[in-house]
């Protein structure tokens, strides 16, 4: 009887110990799932969501305070990733938080700049460069196309330029023909 | 395997050296005696030259030239631009002497029809050369060897277009068990090497033993198809003449495509290098012959790559091969060999994996083996796409040893990381698939679009990283500031306060109560910054010390004034 309440509490213990050890030695710092949810999100940090960024999106997402079909620049397919992981229904872009374009970038008119450093303020990824009262310019590989420099603007100097496909960033087109039926009128 | 030579000496290298296969492969019609009746042609001097930037692997080079600069035959008119693309990319040169008349985008010989940066060139008929020094790479370091190469623009020219310096290791000397030289040369009507090893064996060879120097190489095996018995007659005589022991022509069958890398190295060595390594980590590296001439010429004749053989055929009356200045259009090609009417698209390369060209108006690049015209007749359009009977086809032909229908289903379907995990990155779009199949699926088509949009994935995520980099640490840098501006503020608050502690004699401060704690209340506080308010406001210096005189004038005014607001204003109050 004894012996066996002995073995038992030993058991206890040492499964214990075990897993407390485990619990400090292999602890996930941070919430793996808004991980998995912001490397989803295209991390333009344009905030059409209503949240500060894509972290605050994706952790938004993760608490299940937010819904996945807010993220425009993500478009149908990130929503259907989005679906894919958390596991839900499938859902399109909500027309609120505005709709799917193509990937855009600034470009600043130099001769128009004023050098007042309110778009520099605005950028959320540091892509634009200047001082006060010098001119500024846009840094294209960093720009992520959010537009928030835009409206910041008292000059209205900037513009949303598209961007146009090039040798090295053409695409094959998918070869399947799709048919579609034809409207009379 | 045994393999019937033309020669003796063929038929005892073959026989003293076992030869390997690689699984399956086709044999298309091969279409190669055309173009091999006639000796290589030089091509007529273009009325413009027009030179793209980007014509290998990596970043576009940066102009060198502008508009109106004369230029002469081998100068660098485009140099790898480091800052971009590191060192994985390789200079362009101009192909005879003359005027640059633009600096412009121009059609590119690509499937996409787009345009690319281009240097137009006006040629002065001189051909005026640059001044050709042989570079003696035995008396440099490696490192400038590869430098010399780079900037003589020599890139692997069976297709790729890989740059070649890139293939001799910088650091450490290499240790090549095998080095391979691919004079196959597969492809349908492609006849643009084999004219090379039929007319110009020395030079190829000269090219072959410094890239056998360069490499450190133990053996090298050339090899060329058995459909080729002259070429391999011609290299084995060049061989024999240098008398090099460790050198050898070796004549592998007739099969497609037994002149990519993989399969060439396959057949030669028995290797087989598996998904994810290189040639090179199995102690194998294989240059095309077209390579070994540019290095020689590049090297021993100090001439950086400006031409290059380019085979016409097809739809032509008289096709051959010939020597083409980089940055000729391709209707003066086509001119020559005698378009026919009917020709209805251009091609690039061969049949089985060329790309069709937006244009004839298209310079020949580094990249072009050959120009193919076609026609309704020659190449009749597919017969409609039907669908996949999972007959296993494919599967058999496929040389990369690949489930060519999987990945079909799989870039059908988009789910591209599925097509990754079959190893789409293998598929060497040889096209043996596409040409099996009964249902006459384009798989090729499939494979590049799948490929292609794995590539942009990957590049939007890496700049998505970036973005979520920058993001970030922009986070880390305002809170830093917020943080920084509030101590700054503490701080401020905290030595005003000393000071208005330590000046107990201002009249302003002498009756502050101060609390328990021994500082100032925020109501003392208060009046005492009211009070030094006060002591500091500025009085009008114009109404003390005034004379008499000064005095009567202004109560004068001052009567006046009264008197004419009395009048203005009868029924108004006096305001002061």
């Amino acid at each position: 009887m004894l012996a066996a309440l002995l073995v038992m509490a030993l058991g206890a213990v040492i499964l214990g110990a075990a897993l407390g050890y485990a619990a400090v030695r292999f602890r996930v710092e941070g919430d793996p799932l808004t991980e998995k949810i912001d490397a989803i999100l295209p991390q333009t940090q344009c905030g059409q969501c209503g949240f500060p960024g894509c972290k605050p999106y994706a952790t938004a997402i993760a608490k299940g305070e937010a819904d996945i079909n807010q993220c425009p620049p993500g478009g149908d397919e990130g929503i259907r990733k989005l679906a894919d992981l958390l596991g839900r229904e499938y859902k399109p872009l909500s027309a609120e938080h505005g709709v799917e374009k193509p990937k855009a970038l600034a470009v600043i008119d130099e001769q128009r700049c004023i050098g007042c450093t309110l778009c520099i303020q605005a950028c959320p990824v540091d892509a634009i460069v200047g001082a006060a009262k010098q001119m500024h310019t846009v840094v294209a590989v960093q720009c992520t196309g959010c537009e928030l420099c835009v409206p910041v603007c008292p000059v209205d100097c900037i513009a949303m330029e598209p961007i146009a496909e090039n040798i090295t960033t053409w695409k094959w087109k998918y070869p399947v023909v799709t048919i579609k039926p034809v409207t009379t009128h | 395997m045994e393999v019937s030579g033309r020669d003796h000496q063929t038929r005892h290298h073959t026989l003293t050296m076992r030869l390997f296969d690689f699984n399956g492969g086709v044999k298309p019609d091969y279409q190669k005696e055309a173009s091999t009746q006639t000796p290589i042609a030089v091509s007529p001097t273009p009325t413009f030259l027009v030179i793209p930037l980007h014509q290998s692997i990596g970043g576009t080079p940066r102009p060198l030239v502008s508009v109106d600069d004369r230029v002469l035959k081998g100068q660098r008119i485009g140099a790898a631009d480091a800052s971009i693309s590191g060192d994985l990319s390789s200079a362009v040169h101009a192909s005879t002497s003359g005027h640059v008349v633009a600096v412009e985008m121009r059609l590119m010989p690509h499937p996409s029809g787009l345009s690319a940066l281009c240097v137009v060139i006006a040629p002065d008929g001189r051909d005026e050369w640059i001044e050709r020094k042989p570079f003696d790479y035995r008396y440099h370091t490696r490192d400038e060897t590869r430098d010399y190469l780079r900037d003589a623009g020599v890139v692997g020219l069976g297709g790729a277009v890989f740059p070649t310096h890139l293939k001799i290791s910088s650091g450490k000397e290499d240790r090549l068990d095998t080095l391979i030289i691919n004079g196959a040369e597969c492809e349908p009507y492609i006849t643009c090497d084999d004219a090379l090893m039929k007319e110009r064996a020395d030079a190829i060879i000269q090219g072959v033993a410094i890239l056998h120097d360069l490499l450190a190489a133990g053996q090298v095996l050339i090899g060329i198809e058995d459909n080729k018995p002259e070429a391999i007659a011609a290299m084995q005589a060049a061989v024999r003449a240098r008398n090099p022991s460790d050198m050898e022509v070796i004549a592998v069958p007739t099969r497609y495509p037994a002149g990519g890398a993989k399969q060439l190295i396959r057949v030669l060595t028995g290797i087989e290098v598996p998904h994810g390594k290189r040639s090179t980590d199995y102690g194998v590296q294989c240059f095309n012959v077209g390579t070994a001439y540019a290095i020689h010429e590049a090297i021993n004749l100090g001439q950086p790559l400006i031409s290059r053989i380019v085979t016409v055929a097809g739809n032509v009356t008289t096709p051959r091969n010939y020597e083409v200045l980089v940055g000729t259009p391709m209707k003066t090609l086509l001119a020559q060999s005698q378009r026919l009417p009917d020709t209805d698209c251009l091609i690039m390369g061969g049949p089985m994996m060329g790309v069709a060209l937006p244009s004839d108006e298209v310079p020949v690049v580094k990249a072009t083996n050959c120009i193919l015209a076609g026609s309704k007749k020659l190449f009749p359009p597919p017969p409609p796409e039907m669908p996949c009977i999972r007959c296993g086809e494919c599967a058999t032909v496929c040389p990369a040893d690949l489930q060519p229908f999987e990945l079909y289903w799989f870039s059908r379907a988009k789910i591209f990381g599925k097509a990754q995990e079959y190893h789409l990155f293998d598929c060497i779009e040889c096209g043996c698939c596409s040409y099996v199949c009964p249902s006459h699926i384009p798989l090729v088509d499939y494979y590049r679009f799948a490929k292609s949009e794995i590539w942009a994935h990957e590049s939007e995520k890496e700049s998505a990283d970036k973005a979520r980099d920058h993001y970030e640490f922009r986070q880390l840098r305002e809170e830093r500031e917020t943080q920084e501006r509030s101590a700054r503020l503490a701080a401020k608050a905290a030595t005003s306060r000393t000071a208005a502690m330590a000046v107990p004699e201002t009249p302003a401060t002498e009756n502050i109560p101060v609390s328990a704690t021994g500082s100032a209340t925020p109501a003392a506080l208060i009046a005492a910054a009211l009070e030094r308010a006060r002591a500091q406001q500025v009085h009008p210096k114009n109404t003390t010390d005034l004379t008499p005189a000064q005095q009567a004038e202004i109560a004068a005014i001052e009567a006046r004034r009264t008197e004419i607001r009395t009048q203005a204003h009868p029924h108004l109050p006096l305001d002061d």
